[in-house]
């Protein structure tokens, strides 16, 4: 078992084109690093500088935000499904 | 410069939408075949800020959103909103949301004005600004909009469906 990831069209540059790909960890954040390590450049993507989760990306553990969860530190575990979406905002 | 090719129906269920929904911003997308540039299923979302100068997809609603449209293989090629003050143009809010890590830049981003009509009237000029751009790295470039009478030549008719 492992943690299934749904990426984004654009992020999909990093998976070689893989709408899915599977990963590990205790934590949203290990997940993550465990991911950038098969698909370089996709932490990146998803983790500021600062260490936070880019405002303007929504990750979802199976149906919940993260953002209510613990952002990084939300623990996943294997069998979860967690889906990576650009949010889409704006106003005048 | 780029074009979006939108069918009449589609085109009048956004403006509808804008129109509807004022003075408060109104926010949706139109999906079609992921890699395509067909805009087919009209589908207005709700502005979860309910607001004269935001717009936001509520959380949930998005997940539930790009659900369905994976299960239909569907992307979202126009993802529009109205601004209700103010000129159909990306606004820096609108630039930074739409150049996030990721947003796709191949979406048509369609801006809509109500701001000199908001309920029809019926007179002459009573016409709802409609505009496309591409935002690229924060990058803006409008689009020629064409009208095409229907991509749905062959297919059953887009269904439209408000929440």
């Amino acid at each position: 078992m492992a943690i299934e990831v749904r990426i984004p069209t654009i992020l999909r540059t990093h998976t070689g084109g893989n709408k899915t790909v599977e990963g590990s960890g205790d934590t949203l954040a290990a997940l993550i690093d465990d991911l950038d390590s098969k698909h370089s450049g996709l932490k990146n993507r998803l983790v500021t500088e600062e260490g936070k989760l880019h405002r303007f990306v929504n990750v979802y553990v199976n149906d919940e935000d993260v953002r209510f969860t613990g952002a990084l530190d939300t623990p996943v575990k294997d069998g979860d499904s967690v889906t990576v979406l650009p949010a889409v905002a704006g106003g005048c | 410069m780029g074009v979006l090719r939108i069918d009449r129906a589609t085109y009048d269920a956004v403006v509808a939408h804008a129109r509807k929904d004022h003075p408060d911003e109104a926010c949706g997308v139109v999906a079609g075949p992921e890699g395509t540039e067909r805009p087919e299923r009209f589908v207005p979302m709700l502005n979860a800020a309910r607001s004269p100068t935001f717009y936001e997809f509520d959380s949930a609603d998005l997940l539930a959103l790009y659900r369905d449209m994976d299960d239909r293989d569907e992307w979202p090629v126009v993802v529009y909103h109205s601004h209700t003050a103010t000129e159909a143009y990306p606004s820096r809010t609108d630039i930074g949301y739409a150049s996030g890590p990721a947003a796709d830049p191949r979406t048509h981003y369609v801006l809509v004005s109500t701001r000199h009509h908001g309920p029809r009237t019926g007179l002459a000029g009573d016409d709802v600004e409609f505009r496309s751009y591409r935002i690229v790295d924060g990058e803006v470039s409008e689009e020629e909009v064409e009208i095409v009478e229907s991509y749905l030549f062959g297919h059953s008719p887009t269904t439209v469906v408000y929440d």
